[in-house]
Formats: structure tokens, sequence, C-alpha cells
């Protein structure tokens, strides 16, 4: 082989491993899987987390369907065996919020898995209900979560998740209470 | 006109301060318009501390089951184990601060723990005993 044909064949490889990324750059729909930005889309709206941060940690709107939202917030005397009533007008300022940020019209990659994973599914009332999420958590021994007193139940997202503020649930901030970090 | 500024000032300055104290004259005051007499700290109290039952769980639910017999410890969600601050206003000054907030939390904790909304005398009750602690 040249000196010739060996820089040709370089070019080459280098010109197809091109061309192929981007052809993966748009075979995924509406945004290009590259640019997607990781986790969700963290909380932005004030009285949505003055509200409904309250007595637990306020879940990200772009963890659930437009449909589960209104379930929830249109069955707040009863909210998961509490009762989590408010005025209608912030009702109503939050289902704005919530519904406009939700997981089907959220460009976030964590989002964009949840919507994958719901597919031909009713609208969940529960984020951790949700096939990806439990996926997600099901190497993780009982006794870690639901059997933690410092946890409780899969719902207490804030217990594990250090940068879930962010909105990031990466495998490596996880410090599991009483068990320090996941180690898979 | 130096008077008159810093009597502005002043005046502003105990608007400012007593309007705390002014969102729960005026809750009283409305409950007062809704039939409830003066409200008595140690009703609140009895109050605060009885138990009511539930078909289903806890079956057994008081107010003390979130926020503790004594009003200046930390609380906690029953639930979702969430810390609740502590309701005294004494060691926490925002309690009671704001009215519909005060409005709010008696709607959904009476309904939750009483099974029902409280009277207005029972809010009056419970707000004298809060604001007492």
């Amino acid at each position: 082989m040249t000196f010739r044909n060996m820089k040709l064949r370089h070019i080459v490889s280098l010109f197809t491993a091109l061309f192929l990324l981007q052809a993966c750059d748009y075979s995924f729909g509406d945004s290009s899987y590259f640019k997607r930005k990781p986790g969700v889309a963290p909380v932005s709206n004030t009285m949505y987390k003055t509200e409904c941060g309250s007595c637990h940690f306020a879940y990200q709107p772009g963890l659930l369907p437009e449909q589960s939202w209104h379930k929830i917030m249109n069955g707040l005397a009863d909210h998961f065996g509490d009762n989590a009533e408010l005025d209608s007008a912030s009702q109503q300022q939050i289902l704005g919020y919530l519904t406009a940020n939700s997981a089907d019209k959220s460009d976030f990659r964590r989002s964009k898995k949840i919507m994958r994973s719901l597919r031909n599914k009713p609208a969940p009332l529960r984020i951790s209900e949700i096939r990806y999420i439990k996926g997600r958590h099901h190497e993780i021994p009982k006794r870690m979560i639901t059997g933690n007193e410092k946890v409780g139940s899969l719902s207490h997202c804030d217990a594990c998740h250090q940068k879930i503020n962010q909105g990031s649930f990466r495998e490596h901030e996880v410090r599991i209470p009483g068990y320090g970090h996941w180690d898979d | 006109m130096k008077r008159l500024t810093i009597s502005l000032l002043l005046a502003a300055l105990f608007a400012v301060t007593n309007a705390s104290a002014g969102a729960l004259d005026q809750v009283m005051l409305q409950l007062q318009a809704q039939g409830a007499q003066t409200g008595d700290a140690q009703q609140g109290a009895a109050m605060w501390e009885k138990s009511f039952s539930h078909n289903k769980g806890p079956q057994q639910r008081s107010c003390s089951s979130c926020h503790t017999k004594n009003l200046k410890n930390i609380g906690k969600h029953v639930k979702t184990k969430k810390r609740i601050e502590p309701m005294a206003v004494s060691v926490n000054p925002e309690r009671l601060s704001k009215a519909k907030k005060i409005a709010k939390w008696l709607k959904r904790n009476c309904k939750w723990t009483l099974g029902r909304e409280c009277s207005a005398q029972e809010k009056a009750d419970f707000l004298a005993f809060i604001r007492s602690q």
C-alpha cells in the first residue's frame, strides 16, 4: 500500500464517519438527539415550587405527560390520601405551568425517554409507576428504598438524587442515605 | 420638612412591622363576622391533641400527627417525612403572618384531620392557641 492510498482511505473513512454522525442527528424525530438537553427542565415557577413543594419535592413538570397533570390537579382534595386544595386562581396558574412544560412538550432527554415508555399506555398518576422510571431503579434492593427509614418510597426522589434541583438524575450523583454511593 | 420625612418614615416602619399582626387580626375579624366568639387558646390546645378516626390510613389523625404536641418543635409530614418548620410564633415569627396562607392551611388540614372544614369558632380557637405559643 502506498502512502497516497493510505491517505485517501483515511479521508474516505473520516467523511463516512462524519456523514453517518450527521445522519444520526436527523434520525430521532423533531430535535437532534445529540442536541437534546440532559435530564429534565428544572422547576422555573415560584408559585408551583412554593405550593407543591411544601409537603414533598416539587416534581418537575417534565416527569409526567399533560394528561397526568390534569388528573392530579383535578383531584387535589384527595391527593394520594392528603388534602392539597388550592384557591382556583392558583390552581389554574399552576396547571398552566405544568401543562406547558409537561413531558410530552419537553425536549429534555429524560422527558423524551419517559414519553417513549408511556406509548399506548394511559397517563399515569404516579411518576414512580412509569416503566422507564421503574426500570432505572429495579436493581436497587428494597432495604435501600422502601425499607430505608430515610427514603421510604420511590417517590422520595430528592432523598438520593443530590442534583435533582438542577433537573439531573445521573447515577454517579446518587447518594442513598445510610448506604452512600450507588455502585452497580 | 425634616420632621415630616421622619414622621412618614416612622409611620411606614410602624405599618410594615404591624403588617403581620394585621393579617391575624384581619382573619379573626372575618371569623367573628362568621359567628365566632373570641378565640379560646385552651379550647384550641384541646382540639390540637384530639384524635380523629378515619376509614383509610392513617386511621387516627390529630394536628400533632405532623406538627407534634409541642408547637416549638420541628414537625414532619406523616407520609412524605418532609420537615415542617415550627408552628409556634415565638420560635417562627413567619407563622400567622399571611391571611391567604392561614386560610389555605386551615382548609386543607381541617379537612384531612377532622374529615370536614373547621367551624369559624374552631378556627378562632386554633389561631388563638398557635398565637399563644
